[in-house]
């Protein structure tokens, strides 16, 4: 009997040393490997001539480097406090407040994300720009009102647009998970609110917070699309990659700049590494989840507060639809719905919607399954400390890999039929060259361009879940993949469910890593929309970008309605007594 | 937990419904009895249909697998795959860029039949030329005529008029070191006035009164269509086609003459080169579609009976400054250097 038990226990662990190891592998394959080939072109010239440091120093040399440089974080820095900043007070309304109308709010929360990024920046320029409805003050009914879009303002905008959601969705999964219990303690010692805040909502949700920072800085900071368009003569460094590598073909060039940008997120990581050293879980398995109480001043300031966030929103989606059914903005405007046929553009009509469709689908059924199972090796088990930090490491890069060094770096590693062996005449077939040419490629590239803030989120989850319930399971001598499937995820289910829904419109929208991927019988509509803009039909553009919008907007309507039985579920695991 | 079950089971429904259809897509190609080959093309998105026709009527056994996207994409794409090909054939891509893959060595010199046909100056003079030109895309201004009125400002007709005070801050062109229109716009000033200096003097000059560069081809000539900025430094085709979809715009041919590239095809080297392959390359300059070019462009590589299409200037070939691609090609990381060095980063925006 003794020996049986012995050996279960053994095998458990030799079973989770396999899984980590194999997860290592893959993320190093999918990650670190395709990436390898283009930064060691930083180290060569175009010919592929080995020249040490000479690009790095060339760079340094610019003269216009210092400034992208300091750009990029100005750019950053006032993202990341506005995006934070909207995305807590967002966040804390949803899940800490009795905020009217929460169902809308929640359903809304992530819509900026929904919409794709050209449609931004043309919505952007159709209330901003210098003939926008704000700037001409409606047609001239009202004084106008110039913010100057092109240059620093509209990146801000536009940057905001885009990472308020993400800090959103990580705000909300830390702010979600919390203990009443805690409150009323508090309560109970007769603290202020504001001392509740700081001594108890902050403290637990340190974590989140921090992560949120990163992604948000991250993002901004090596985000092109939004400085392309709106980003006048201001240069970031993300554009100077886009100059090196579409507009003069100069990888190498292109891979050293993608080298400055990872420094960051590689600070990111350290600081975070040490950050986390102290951190210690909050729902055991005793917590009792938070129940909003009401509060008429703090319940209506956060109803003002999320209305106005979502009226712009909305606002400049309002004006995408507007783009899509106005024939000559802003001369001629009468309506049309001639727009939305597709036929005489492009000659693929809705086939490249479709596929758009699928391959999101496809991206958030495996990327979800694939990111919350590697961030439950890495966050809850104790064996091979050292390749699992490497794997937590690895999955924090690719937010700092942008897209279009992302889809190159594919291109150079899935296309290559064979690999030579170092110092031996001979040719290693590579077997992921048959995923080049399919879906399957672009599904793999969306997973691992979104896979960051993914795991951050899941990881955040799970960081709150007490390891207590392993540490009994395997006194008990349950397996623990019986614990992953009962009380692991069912208890992270909301998660998992926003990890899939985030996959999903991601995937609608991304540009920057497919336009380099997608096979010529799969085209996919977001590169679409970049093709029919630049044929001039904006219209059109406009037209795709609604139906995408339209489409997230559907999904997220289905993810309520299952979330909301799924939370019953899982506030059941959490206090089996109370139902 | 039987919530949980049915959702998987739900999700699993769909999934195997979806499998078949799926199956196709995911694994690309395959089971199809037609040769096929895969074009790279950085032509207009809504022109290609029409320019297919002709082939499609002659040759229904080849199927045609179009990628579009710009120039710039294209050629990053083309260069990324230079390990494996995946294109076999390069339709209508700026020859400057099919220079720069030539010069690594992907292109097949083919000489596709009527070659004969193909203006000298816009092939390759070998005899199996790399590329074989099928029109010339040039530059142009799209000037919006309401937004100058508004402004007082006179619609400028050179190169030289660009300079002028009045158009301070009124002038968007596109980004040379983002944009192959933006390049030869600046190609073509350093080698139209006396000394490149000279051109230099130019450009310093233009600077100053240029609001963005922009990072595309065809941006500046929509933002003036949309009256963002009433002068756009852009290409004829773009000006030609926005006054024709009824926007605001008058197409400047400048006066000193327009910088000009040429959209060319080329063979991709490749192991096993299909024979399609190369019945594309000799429809592609074949009168008849050539004629269908010339419906959208003022200069054909293959003479044609089309009358020009509206809007441009009356003797198009005669608008062409002077140009030298191969000396556009080999200077043009010095010119770029150059340029960002006098007047990318620097330019704060106001």
């Amino acid at each position: 009997m003794y020996f049986k038990k012995n050996l279960n226990k053994s095998f458990n662990i030799l079973l989770l040393k396999i899984l980590i190891i194999f997860v290592f592998i893959l993320v190093s394959f999918f990650i670190i490997i395709p990436l390898l080939p283009l930064f060691l072109k930083s180290f060569s010239d175009n010919k592929n001539n080995f020249i040490g440091l000479e690009n790095f120093t060339n760079y340094i040399q610019n003269p216009s480097l210092t400034q992208s440089f300091i750009n990029s974080l100005k750019v950053a820095l006032t993202t990341t406090f506005f995006s934070v900043l909207i995305g807590f007070i967002y966040a804390y309304a949803l899940t800490r407040t009795r905020l009217p109308f929460k169902k809308f709010f929640n359903t809304f929360s992530l819509f900026s994300l929904y919409i794709p990024p050209l449609a931004v920046a043309i919505g952007l320029i159709y209330i901003f720009g210098k003939q926008g409805l704000i700037t001409q003050g409606f047609f001239g009914t009202i004084p106008g009102f110039d913010i100057n879009l092109y240059g620093f303002n509209g990146i801000i905008i536009g940057e905001i647009f885009y990472c308020f959601p993400q800090a959103l969705i990580i705000l909300v999964s830390a702010l979600n998970l919390s203990d009443q219990r805690l409150y009323e303690a508090a309560e109970s010692l007769k603290a202020s609110p504001l001392r509740k805040f700081l001594t108890i909502t902050l403290p637990n949700i340190k974590y989140g917070l921090m992560n949120s920072f990163f992604i948000c800085f991250i993002l901004s900071f090596t985000d092109f699309g939004v400085p392309k368009v709106v980003g006048g003569n201001f240069n970031v460094l993300a554009t100077d990659i886009y100059k090196q590598v579409v507009g003069q073909q100069n990888f190498a060039m292109g891979a050293t700049i993608s080298i400055y940008l990872l420094v960051p997120s590689i600070l990111a990581f350290l600081i975070d590494k040490n950050f986390q050293k102290n951190e210690a879980s909050l729902i055991s398995g005793k917590s009792i989840p938070f129940k909003p109480r009401k509060n008429l001043i703090v319940d209506s300031i956060m109803f003002i507060f999320c209305s106005l966030i979502l009226i712009l929103v909305i606002g400049v989606f309002s004006s995408i639809v507007l783009a899509s059914l106005i024939k000559i903005w802003p001369y001629d405007i009468s309506l049309s719905l001639q727009n939305f046929r597709f036929s005489n553009v492009a000659g693929n009509g809705y086939e490249p919607y479709f596929n758009t469709v699928f391959m999101s689908i496809y991206t958030a059924i495996f990327g979800t399954i694939f990111v919350f199972f590697t961030a439950y090796l890495v966050e809850k088990f104790k064996p091979l400390k050292k390749i699992r930090m490497l794997i937590y490491f690895f999955s924090t890069l690719p937010i700092a890999i942008p897209g279009l060094v992302l889809g190159l770096s594919y291109i150079l590693f899935f296309n290559k039929p064979s690999f030579s062996v170092p110092f031996l005449d001979f040719q290693i077939f590579n077997p992921f060259s048959l995923l080049y040419g399919t879906m399957g490629i672009l599904v793999l590239a969306n997973i691992i361009h979104f896979f960051t803030v993914c795991f951050i989120s899941a990881t955040t989850t799970l960081k709150q879940i007490d390891k207590e319930f392993e540490e009994v399971s395997e006194s008990l001598k349950v397996p623990f993949y019986k614990t992953f499937l009962r009380i692991t995820i069912p208890l992270s289910l909301p998660t998992i469910l926003e990890i899939g829904s985030y996959y999903f419109v991601n995937s609608m929208i991304t540009v920057s890593a497919i336009i380099f991927l997608y096979p010529a019988k799969i085209p996919v509509s977001s590169v679409s929309i970049v093709n029919m803009d630049d044929a001039g039909d904006t219209a059109s553009a406009a037209a795709m970008s609604t139906l995408i919008v339209l489409t997230s907007l559907f999904v997220r309507l289905i993810y309520e309605f299952t979330s909301r039985n799924v939370s019953k579920k899982s506030s059941v695991w959490i206090n089996p007594l109370e139902t | 937990m039987k919530k949980l079950f049915s959702l998987v089971m739900g999700a699993a429904v769909i999934g195997t419904a979806l499998a078949p259809s799926a199956n196709a897509w995911w694994w690309g190609k395959k089971g199809s009895e037609k040769a096929s080959i895969t074009v790279y093309t950085a032509l207009e998105d809504d022109q290609i249909p029409n320019y297919l026709k002709s082939f499609e009527r002659d040759y229904p056994n080849i199927e045609v697998n179009i990628v579009r996207d710009s120039t710039g994409i294209v050629t990053a794409k083309l260069l990324a795959e230079a390990e494996n090909p995946q294109a076999d054939v390069v339709w209508g891509l700026a020859a400057s860029s099919l220079l720069v893959a030539n010069d690594r060595g992907l292109i097949q010199g083919y000489a596709p039949k009527g070659l004969s046909n193909v203006k000298p100056s816009f092939r390759d003079p070998a005899k199996k030329p790399s590329w074989v030109g099928i029109d010339s895309w040039i530059s142009a201004f799209c000037v919006n005529k309401i937004e100058a009125q508004k402004k007082g400002l006179s619609i400028p007709k050179s190169w030289a008029d660009l300079t002028k005070p009045e158009y301070k801050g009124h002038i968007v062109m596109s980004n040379p070191a983002s944009s192959g229109t933006g390049y030869l716009s600046v190609a073509s000033r350093l080698q139209n006035l006396p000394s490149e200096e000279d051109g230099w003097n130019y450009l310093d000059a233009l600077h100053t009164n240029i609001a963005q560069y922009m990072h595309s081809g065809s941006k500046p000539c929509k933002a003036a269509g949309k009256g963002e900025y009433p002068i756009g430094v852009s290409f004829g085709y773009r000006a030609v086609k926005q006054v024709n979809m009824g926007q605001p715009i008058e197409a400047v041919f400048p006066k000193e003459g327009s910088g000009w590239d040429v959209e060319a095809n080329a063979l991709i080297k490749k192991d096993k080169i299909k024979p399609a392959a190369k019945t594309f390359l000799d429809w592609a300059i074949s009168p008849e579609v050539s004629r269908e070019y010339a419906k959208s462009f003022a200069i054909t590589a293959v003479e044609t009976d089309v009358p020009l299409p509206k809007g441009f200037p009356s003797n198009p070939e005669k608008q062409l400054a002077k140009n030298d691609l191969q000396w556009a090609a080999v200077n043009r990381e010095r010119i770029l250097a150059e340029w960002a060095k006098r007047y990318d980063g620097k330019s704060a925006p106001k």
